[in-house]
């Protein structure tokens, strides 16, 4: 041990540690390390940077670091696609900024009451956006959700194979496909390029007594609404497969609960509800099912319930059906359960608590009609394409630029010297859809950011 | 300090707070989402008419409405009844590693620079965050002595898949998936370790400990064959010993051709003082947000590092960082990759974090994390061997524990029918965590697992061993007490544990709750 009192090793004070090493019956620090071999041993001083000898400059430096990044805040953002820029209430910081919630862990709900009754609420409140019953505690992010759920519908069913919409973003399909493996087979439906809509004749014509489930997202990854789920419910049930629906929650003030148009899974993103960006690592997913064994046997999740106490009139919280998971039954587990993102399924309770029904309404409809307002605006600039799919669209659109000879990432790095975000280049991702970008608009933009945009783009594109 | 305290005073915040539902009044705003300008709005038009009816929302979503002050309080008093690490001495939750969570960290992961960047921005934009993703996997690498790291996966048990996934893709790039379907691992390894590779798609055959505790050498070589894939092992193991003989388990299952993978969950108690690499691993893992001093969040964001050698980097997932020596820049050409483990780079807010960490303890302050945590630990156990109906895992084998062990209650149990899980019901009432028992199946009957890491003062270890000690005495002279506790903490023992596993009666939501027990 070195001389240099560390300020997070109270017993580096060379006193206290002498006093503990006699108390031990040990004189050398080595010694405590007798059980590990000596040529398994690593000597010597490894080769990593030494510590700042303060808070102050080790701050500078990250600080000197974090400096080279432009932010959303220095620029002005369209890029969506899988995180979203919105507001982020202030009480939502405050409140994942407590000690008490930000460095909590794993305590039982006596302790940690209030762990579980936040998360407890936190599934209440998705589950009246979704119309489910059941919510699992936060997932790693939408993406571990879809996979999550493709696997309860395979379990349920012994069925191997699971369909997906064709737009779905890539990134979620890497993961999805991922955590299938080896056993599920994932296959991708056709989509009508017109619409964006699933092909139900592609559909039919692949399900089978084989299909475990029908995934696919509203709004989906290319931003418009798969208007026609409830059809595409009707034929998955027909070959007893589980329709899985994900969602986007910003949606639902505006947007129907998939249940009501057939979905038997819920699962979605919890980012867009408080949580900042932070370069994608904002993402916590969820999962939502009827209240019935048949689905709740199957979350690998922690799950917490509502039950009573020996005090009269009090509410206690437990964990639901332990049994089920991997903590309890290892391999035997349904799959298996770790620290996830508990801390930003609290933030996204906070954040539906704040916005009350009529706040989720405004969020949706606000955003349509900034996307509406931008679309007409963008129409008008030559050498443009808007709307490049014509079915209704959420927050997220396509712009396709094959009339200007640019390609997108010209035009992206035109906008980065205006200080701008282009929309994401999908021209690789979706080449059907040719030099198009999809373009996000939230509740953060105004109309002289999108009037912004727009004179941009059309200076950029001349 | 010097004397010894034990909070007997204490009382957690109890505010009997209604679920939030039931503080709803009807037309109370919050906060305001910010609308759209008169001429967006003209202009837009009706845009809900344009959805076909089936997709519109009938009805407002039925969420509570409060004003914001009632919002923040509701908050505020249900995190006043959660028990975080930073205000108290959290040696309970062994395994778990809990560390003091600098708030220095907090404030640069909240800076715009940082938390307002998009993940997809354009590459010149991301530099500093690219950075400090590069920075961080060359120290990475260096307490690992592997070749490559992937910050991806959002927890330790998704690096653990990680590596199943990587074990899969090794097999499946030879042709040999179908032969190659075991996994072993150990039952003191986190359950993880075999839970993950069962997802994957393998059998899992799983070691017991010989006589002393360790993983029995002589099951491993007979489990060994063609059809291994690969052995998933933690070291130290989840009851604190550190497995002498972790490289002959290397040795043997590489001489059938297997994988070994290093599940380093309990890294804090080896930083710079033994390296997976060396022992021969081809992969290992560290829980980012355990071992280098970042907060758990309750149970996340997370992060796990994937570590592997050089022949398997080629199946590492997308994207990689890289830098050419001027410019950082996401690497998505790996042809081999795995795929995805995550939505886009992982959790960076964990990284920013861990790297700061890193950054205010150098190499000689990883090194005495680990000197201090086992001294401690030791310390620590020393202590409690003197508390009547205590024992621990495989006492008196002779061999030094590392940086927790695993207690057990079985005596005080048989005489005084009190177990583990009253005693933690009790720890609470004196300002302490809920401790953490064992992961199942309990090998070791009455478990309680502790571990005093470098956080940790000699007046807190004593206050928590005197804590104990008192409790122990409790439930030899009182039971009764012990029993029904907790008696201070924000709620009361549950009355009817059966309820959370009975489908007619167990309550995930609120409308379930109210549908299934009528409203209070």
């Amino acid at each position: 041990m070195s001389k240099y009192v560390n300020p997070y090793i109270p017993n580096s004070v060379p006193d206290e540690k002498e006093k503990m090493l006699q108390e031990i019956g040990i004189t050398s620090v080595e010694d405590v390390f007798r059980e590990i071999p000596e040529h398994l041993r690593f000597r010597g001083q490894m080769n990593i940077p030494p510590a700042f000898a303060s808070e102050y400059e080790m701050r500078r430096h990250v600080e000197g670091l974090l400096a080279k990044n432009k932010s959303c805040k220095d620029y002005l953002n369209f890029l969506g696609a899988g995180t979203w820029q919105h507001y982020v209430p202030a009480v939502v910081d405050t409140i994942i900024s407590r000690d008490e919630f930000l460095t909590a862990y794993v305590g039982d709900a006596y302790g940690d009451h209030g762990k579980f009754q936040a998360l407890f609420e936190t599934s209440s409140m998705i589950a009246e956006l979704v119309g489910m019953e059941a919510v699992s505690t936060p997932t790693y992010d939408w993406a571990n959700a879809i996979a999550i759920s493709c696997r309860m519908a395979v379990r349920m069913s012994g069925r191997k194979q699971v369909l997906v919409a064709g737009t779905i973003s890539p990134g979620r399909l890497a993961v999805v496909k991922n955590y299938c493996k080896p056993e599920i087979k994932v296959e991708l439906l056709k989509y009508d390029t017109e619409t964006g809509l699933i092909d139900l004749k592609d559909l039919e014509s692949k399900i089978s007594s084989e299909t475990a489930a029908v995934y696919f997202e509203n709004p989906s990854y290319l931003g418009f609404i798969e208007t026609e789920g409830m059809k595409v419910s009707e034929i998955a049930h027909k070959s007893g497969a589980e329709v899985i629906v994900g969602v986007d929650p910003s949606s639902l003030g505006v947007l129907a609960p998939p249940s009501e148009y057939g979905a038997d899974i819920v699962c979605g993103e919890y980012q867009p509800f408080g949580i900042h960006m932070q370069w994608g690592g904002g993402l916590s997913g969820f999962i939502a099912t009827r209240d019935d064994k048949k689905y709740v046997a199957e979350y690998p999740s922690l799950l917490f319930g509502l039950t009573t106490t020996t005090e009269e009139g009090e509410y206690g919280f437990g964990e639901v059906y332990y049994e089920r998971t991997s903590y309890a039954s290892r391999e035997k587990g349904k799959d298996f359960i770790g620290t996830t993102t508990a801390l930003y399924g609290i933030a996204a309770g906070v954040y539906m608590a704040l916005l009350g029904p009529q706040g989720m309404k405004d969020l949706g409809e606000g955003i349509m009609q900034r996307v509406q307002y931008t679309m007409g605006l963008l129409s008008e600039i030559k050498g443009l394409k808007v709307p490049v799919i014509k079915s209704p669209s959420f927050k997220e659109f396509l712009v396709n630029f094959d009339g200007t000879g640019k390609t997108v990432a010209q035009i992206n790095k035109a906008l980065l010297d205006k200080k701008i975000f282009g929309g994401k280049d999908l021209s690789k991702e979706f080449p059907e859809y040719g030099n198009s970008a999809l373009y996000c608009i939230t509740e953060i933009h105004t109309k002289a950011d999108l009037k912004t945009l727009a004179l941009a783009l059309e200076e950029v594109t001349k | 300090m010097g004397k010894v305290k034990v909070r007997k005073g204490f009382q957690q915040a109890r505010w009997n707070e209604p679920i939030i539902y039931e503080m709803s009044t009807p037309g109370q705003r919050a906060i305001y989402v910010p609308q759209p300008d008169e001429e967006i709005r003209v202009k837009a038009g009706d845009v809900l008419a344009d959805l076909p009816v089936g997709m519109r929302r009938k009805e407002l979503p039925n969420l509570p409405e409060l004003s914001q002050k009632h919002v923040l309080m509701h908050y505020l008093h249900l995190s006043q009844e959660t028990m975080g690490s930073n205000i108290c001495h959290d040696i309970s939750e062994g395994t778990c590693t809990m560390k003091y969570n600098p708030r220095i960290n907090e404030e640069l992961v909240s800076l715009p620079n940082f938390a307002e960047l998009h993940p997809c921005q354009d590459e010149d934009t991301v530099q500093g965050i690219m950075e400090i993703y590069y920075k961080f996997e060359q120290i990475i690498k260096e307490i690992s002595g592997m070749s490559r790291v992937t910050f991806q996966p959002g927890g330790g048990n998704a690096a653990v898949y990680t590596a199943a996934s990587t074990v899969r893709a090794y097999w499946e790039s030879k042709g040999e998936l179908d032969k190659r379907n075991e996994i072993i691992t150990t039952i003191f390894s986190h359950p993880c370790d075999a839970a993950a590779p069962h997802t994957a798609g393998f059998k899992v055959i799983t070691l017991y400990p010989d006589k002393n505790g360790f993983p029995d050498i002589e099951a491993l070589k007979a489990a060994v064959s063609e059809h291994t894939a690969a052995i998933f092992m933690t070291n130290p193991e989840d009851i604190g010993l550190f497995n002498p003989r972790v490289d002959e388990f290397v040795k043997i299952v590489h001489s059938v051709g297997g994988l070994c993978f290093y599940d380093q969950a309990n890294a804090n108690a080896f930083l710079g003082v033994a390296r997976a690499r060396d022992a021969g691993f081809d992969m290992c893992h560290f829980n980012v947000h355990k071992t280098f001093g970042t907060p758990h969040g309750g149970s996340g964001p997370a992060n796990g590092a994937f570590c592997c050698s050089e022949e398997l980097t080629k199946f590492l997932p997308v994207p990689t960082v890289e830098f050419d020596g001027a410019k950082y820049f996401l690497n998505y050409d790996r042809p081999e990759s795995i795929g995805k483990v995550r939505d886009f780079m992982g959790t960076a807010g964990v990284i920013v974090r861990a790297y700061a960490w890193t950054m205010m303890m150098g190499p000689e302050g990883l090194r005495d994390c680990a000197d201090a945590s086992i001294i401690n630990n030791n310390y620590m156990e020393k202590k409690m061997m003197e508390i009547p109906g205590l024992s621990s895992a495989f006492m008196g084998n002779g061999y030094r524990r590392q940086e927790q062990i695993r207690y057990s209650w079985e005596k005080l149990k048989r005489d005084t029918g009190i177990g583990t899980n009253e005693i933690n019901n009790r720890v609470v009432d004196y300002g302490l965590p809920h401790y953490w028992t064992s992961h199942h199946p309990w090998e070791i009957p009455e478990p309680m697992t502790l571990e005093p890491c470098e956080t940790y003062s000699k007046d807190d270890i004593d206050e928590y061993v005197e804590t104990i000690k008192i409790i122990a005495k409790e439930a030899y002279e009182q039971p009764e007490l012990v029993m029904a506790a907790p008696h201070k903490a924000a709620s009361h023992k549950r009355n009817d544990e059966e309820s959370l596993d009975d489908p007619e009666k167990w309550a995930l939501t609120w409308k379930v709750y109210l549908r299934k027990h009528g409203k209070k």
